[in-house]
């Protein structure tokens, strides 16, 4: 029971551990204006239940509108005209013919000596787009933007775009990430101005050394490598290689701009409204107040729309030039060729271990290539998933003349996952342990120890072969592997909720819904504590008109909104409360909200339904902002607002393959998944997130691969016909078990599950072709060609 | 020379050269097309109409309505019914036949409107998400995707309804692998297959009673 004043925090017992493992109570301090422990799911009424999501009715019959789907009166469409050549200086470009075409209203040079420069965003991996833009004006690849132009319909500015005249100055370049080692390769930057930030994969540091295309090492070390492998009984040593990865969000990246003397308003499929207003108020020197985003619907993001970006920043500049609203959507080549992908990395791996296990030493050295942007590192994931002494790592960005890479589900510990999922199969299968029972030994996690367990049994992993042991054509396989990702929190999320007078609920928050389900969970969340039901609840969410919400990226928003949701309906209920309780005869302490009714604790009888509490208010409504603050156990780190939390978050694969020696074809029959996200709010939505981590990661282990043809510069495969996405055919049965995991850390216990999803799927299909063929793939994807190649070569 | 391809309802007043001819000033990609559909040295002169490069008045039954719209030759289905007829609930995500997001019904039969020229639909039935529904009743397979959370971002989701109830129509009884094989021609980014394949059967089940 709460202790202490109601002004200051609170002392409260909180009932923790893992549901089936073991459970018991700690103490935590709350803050006194933050809602008393939750209970477990089992105890409650709407969290815990796979609710159906708040805008599914939208969502099926075409009501939702999407960016593309909003029509202004007045409205012009945006279009890019963009380099045909991978490296090139412009010399000149000449507008003049397209700004006489008559359905144009404004053309914008972007790159070019007249130009403005088209880069604004406050990403590291766009500032170094936009120092180089300054300085002079070069294409870095193909079909970076030069020019911009808003037309009256989509027809003219494509016509119009074809007036524009550019002088090119052609200059070597290079797409390959080895060629880009090379000595002598042509050079992408002569000098890069790198500011900290987030890079393509996650953190990025000033200050380091550009050699040719090569710039690092970034890196990390503790306790003493060489004597860790000089000791160590056992080494596994492998290169690793990962493919570049596109996003291929369903819906194109798009943006409706609108620029008025009384302020800006942008529609924009974004994970982050409120972070785009920011970027739009300092780009355009307009105060937060005048300028409005609203997302109504976001057809995926996946991490390529957590920014404004340069088209975002396009369309505004045209309206503006227009005096009229600019609707811009990339077309699928342009998603393809410049919004953003996965980095392409290589990676060097050696572990050292003694024979019972026990690991020894780490070493990790890495290149990777996010094009012209930076950050294409392999995460944290050999760093920190397993106990050992002796770590460390080095990485190098590569820069070729390709799009900027971005964020991408799991940035970093994707490819990470790769190669060290990989590596301690190895191990396991050296030291003649299972790698199950091996991850027992050096893994310290008892989240995942469980996930291991649940796994296992459920996949049948003691039937498992060993390597190469089967004999036909066709040949089955088994293989696991683990998950990590840290469980973010973007601190000061806030979000609204308000008790109006005829007793509806509404919420309001700028936080955007990208599929995930964020306003089916706050939903529930709210409902629980007003004692209603979630689809009582009115979601009023994308438009940063209301309280600014967090980012839909990270694995953090579930994390950041669902304890202000429910903090603001706890103060909203204890005013409601306050207000009937004499009319109750008793005291707000003694009132509870359950079943649409206001309870008295002590005597049921005296009671009254929420609708008739909420009538007799005096104002209109009972509103209350709330906003997240630090886990009550505080963080392990800190970078502006986003909070690092002690926990991780987990998740064991299990994989089971088919792969036939004669075509090459590999197919994954069972996916086992297991998965933590704290306490989870709809099992529903949170198992459709995971299939679909486990789809995106099944393409990338298979199928997903961006193509460059090195003569030309240009990408091969910009579509959705070449650039081969998992299908209906290929999707495997899929299990998805999830733990339940009580920490006390904040008003819901809420974290992640997006990324965690996507982290395992390939490294667990390859340790399960292994099982299979006894041959391992380290370089991906592992497509027909890959394993008939490796069947050929026979050999490891 | 006369082709009898494509162009319903419209076929007495029109043939594809005519068509072509008319849209080819605005339309490389199709100008090219027109070379290699006319034998060298054929005459035009059997068929003097010309349609285009102006908009050309149709008529469409959209989603059981008579919608007469202007459109320009080289529009296609899902450019006129995202534009002048303001049914968005159509998606385009690809605008090239490789993902189906675009997908409606033209007489039952699911084709992919970004693909097929608005003047080829003619007489056919064209039903579009928004007509899916029967007033404030949603079809069963709309109501089953909420009931299985068939959908995450919803964008692929418009066009994998409209399969999946003609699906339906077609085989009422389909099994899991009929609907995978429905629904193949179909991307969705966000993984929603399995829940899609759920969401089918259980709506066949529905239908049923
Ligand atoms: S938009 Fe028509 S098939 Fe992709
Ligand atoms: S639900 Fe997002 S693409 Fe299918």
């Amino acid at each position: 029971m709460a202790t202490g004043s109601q002004d200051s925090p609170r002392h409260e017992k909180f009932v923790t551990g893992i549901v089936g493992v073991g459970l018991s109570d700690v103490e935590r301090t709350v803050p006194a204006d933050e809602a008393p422990p939750l209970a477990p799911n089992a105890q409650l009424s709407q969290i815990g239940k796979p609710t159906p999501r708040w805008n599914g009715r939208a969502k099926v019959t075409g009501a939702v509108r999407f960016t593309a789907d909003i029509a202004l009166p007045g409205m012009l469409h945006g279009r890019f005209l963009r380099s045909p050549l991978p490296h090139a200086r412009i010399r000149a470009v000449d507008t003049s013919a397209a700004e006489r075409h008559p359905g144009v209203r404004a053309v914008l040079v972007l790159l070019g000596p007249n130009g403005a420069g088209g880069a604004t965003s406050v990403s590291a991996e766009e500032d170094v787009e936009a120092t180089r833009r300054n300085e002079q004006p070069i294409a870095l690849y193909a079909g970076a933007a030069v020019a911009a132009v808003a037309a009256i319909s989509e027809q003219a500015a494509d016509e119009a775009v074809r007036l524009i005249k550019v002088q090119y100055e052609p200059l070597p370049f290079v797409v390959d990430m080895d060629d880009a080692r090379a000595a002598g390769a042509p050079v992408v930057y002569e000098t890069l101005d790198v500011q900290p930030g987030f890079g393509a994969s996650g953190l990025v540091s000033p200050g380091l050394t550009l050699k040719g295309n090569v710039r690092g090492p970034a890196g990390d070390a503790r306790g003493d490598v060489a004597a860790g492998l000089v000791a160590a009984e056992v080494v596994v040593e492998g290169e690793y290689r990962t493919q570049v990865q596109t996003h291929c969000c369903l819906e194109p990246h798009g943006i409706v701009a609108d620029w008025r003397a009384d302020g800006l308003t942008v529609h924009i499929s974004t994970q982050f409204t409120a972070g785009v207003r920011a970027e739009l108020a300092r780009a355009f020197g307009l105060p937060l107040g005048r300028v409005r985003v609203i997302a109504e619907a976001i057809g995926g993001g996946f991490g390529s729309k957590s920014q404004l970006g340069y088209y975002g920043h396009a369309a505004v500049a045209l309206s503006r030039k227009a005096q009229a609203p600019v609707r811009l959507v990339l077309e699928r080549h342009e998603e393809q060729v410049d919004s953003g992908y996965r980095p392409a990395t290589w990676q060097r791996l050696r572990i050292g271990a003694a024979r019972d296990g026990t690991l020894a030493a780490m070493s990790l050295l890495s290149y990777g290539t996010a094009g012209t942007a930076i950050g294409a590192g392999v995460g944290n994931i050999a760093q920190r998933m397993y106990t050992c002494a002796n770590f460390d790592e080095s990485h190098y960005d590569v820069f070729i003349n390709a799009g900027p890479g971005c964020a991408m589900r799991g940035p970093g510990n994707v490819p990470g996952a790769f190669a060290l999922e990989q590596a301690i199969d190895e191990l396991a299968e050296k030291l003649g342990i299972d790698p199950v029972a091996l991850r027992d030994r050096i893994d310290a996690s008892p989240v995942r120890r469980e996930e291991r367990r649940i796994g296992a049994e459920r996949m049948g992993w003691s039937t498992r072969h060993p390597a190469g042991a089967e004999t036909g054509t066709i040949k089955t396989g088994l293989g696991m592997a683990q998950s990590l990702w840290g469980a973010n929190v973007q601190v000061n999320s806030a979000c609204e909720v308000r008790v109006l007078r005829d007793g509806s609920v509404e919420v309001r928050s700028s936080v955007q819904d990208i599929g995930t389900g964020t306003g089916t969970i706050i939903a529930q969340v709210v409902a629980e504590e007003f004692g209603l039901r979630a689809e009582d609840i009115v979601i009023r969410i994308g438009d940063t008109d209301f309280p600014a919400g967090a980012p839909s990226s990270g694995s953090r928003t579930a994390a950041s909104m669902t304890p202000p949701a429910r903090n603001a309906a706890y103060q909203v209920c204890r005013q409601l409360f306050a207000l009937v309780a004499p009319a109750l005869g008793t005291t707000a302490d003694d009132l509870q909200a359950r079943d649409g009714r206001i309870v008295s604790r002590r005597d049921p009888a005296r009671a009254m339904t929420f609708h008739d509490a909420a009538a007799s208010m005096r104002t209109g409504q009972i509103a209350v902002v709330a906003s997240r603050g630090e886990d009550y156990a505080g963080f392990r780190g800190r970078r502006g607002d986003m909070g690092f939390a002690l926990n991780d978050l987990g998740g064991v694969q299990f994989a089971a393959v088919s792969v036939d020696t004669e075509t090459g074809l590999v197919r994954v029959k069972r996916v086992v998944a297991v998965h933590d996200c704290g306490r989870p709010i709809n099992p529903a939505q949170i198992e459709s997130q995971v299939q679909g981590g486990i789809l995106q990661g099944l393409g990338y282990a298979l199928l997903e691969e961006r193509v460059f043809d090195r003569q030309t510069g240009l990408i091969v495969n910009a579509d959705l016909e070449q650039y081969k996405l998992p299908g209906a055919l290929e999707v495997p049965a899929i299990e998805v078990h999830l733990i339940e995991n009580y920490q006390g850390f904040s008003a819901t216990d809420v974290y992640g599950i997006a990324e965690p999803s996507n982290i395992a799927t390939a490294p667990a299909i390859a340790n399960a072709i292994y099982n299979a063929l006894g041959l391992r793939l380290r370089t991906l994807p592992m497509n027909r060609a890959a394993i008939l190649t490796a069947l050929a070569a026979g050999k490891n | 020379m006369r082709f009898s391809v494509g162009v319903h309802g419209l076929r007495a007043r029109m043939s594809r050269r005519s068509f072509l001819k008319g849209t080819s000033a605005a339309t490389a990609g199709l100008a090219a097309l027109e070379t290699a559909l006319t034998p060298a040295g054929a005459a035009a002169a059997d068929d003097p109409q010309v349609f285009g490069p102006e908009p050309v008045s149709i008529t469409l039954r959209v989603n059981g309505a008579a919608r007469t719209v202007a459109v320009e030759p080289c529009a296609t289905l899902a450019e006129v019914l995202r534009g002048p007829l303001n049914l968005t609930g159509t998606k385009i995500a690809c605008n090239r036949g490789s993902c189906s997001a675009c997908t409606v019904l033209l007489d039952g039969v699911p084709v992919a409107s970004c693909s097929m020229l608005a003047l080829d639909v003619g007489e056919r039935a064209i039903t579009t998400i928004e007509g899916l529904a029967n007033g404030d009743v949603l079809h069963p397979v709309q109501a089953a995707f909420i009931e299985h959370d068939a959908l995450q971002c919803g964008f692929c989701t418009p066009g994998m309804v409209l399969s999946s109830a003609a699906l339906l129509e077609r085989n009422p009884q389909p099994t899991a692998e009929d609907v995978k094989a429905a629904i193949s021609g179909h991307v969705c980014r966000c993984g929603t297959y399995p829940h899609v394949v759920d969401a089918v059967l259980a709506a066949a089940q529905a239908r049923r009673g």
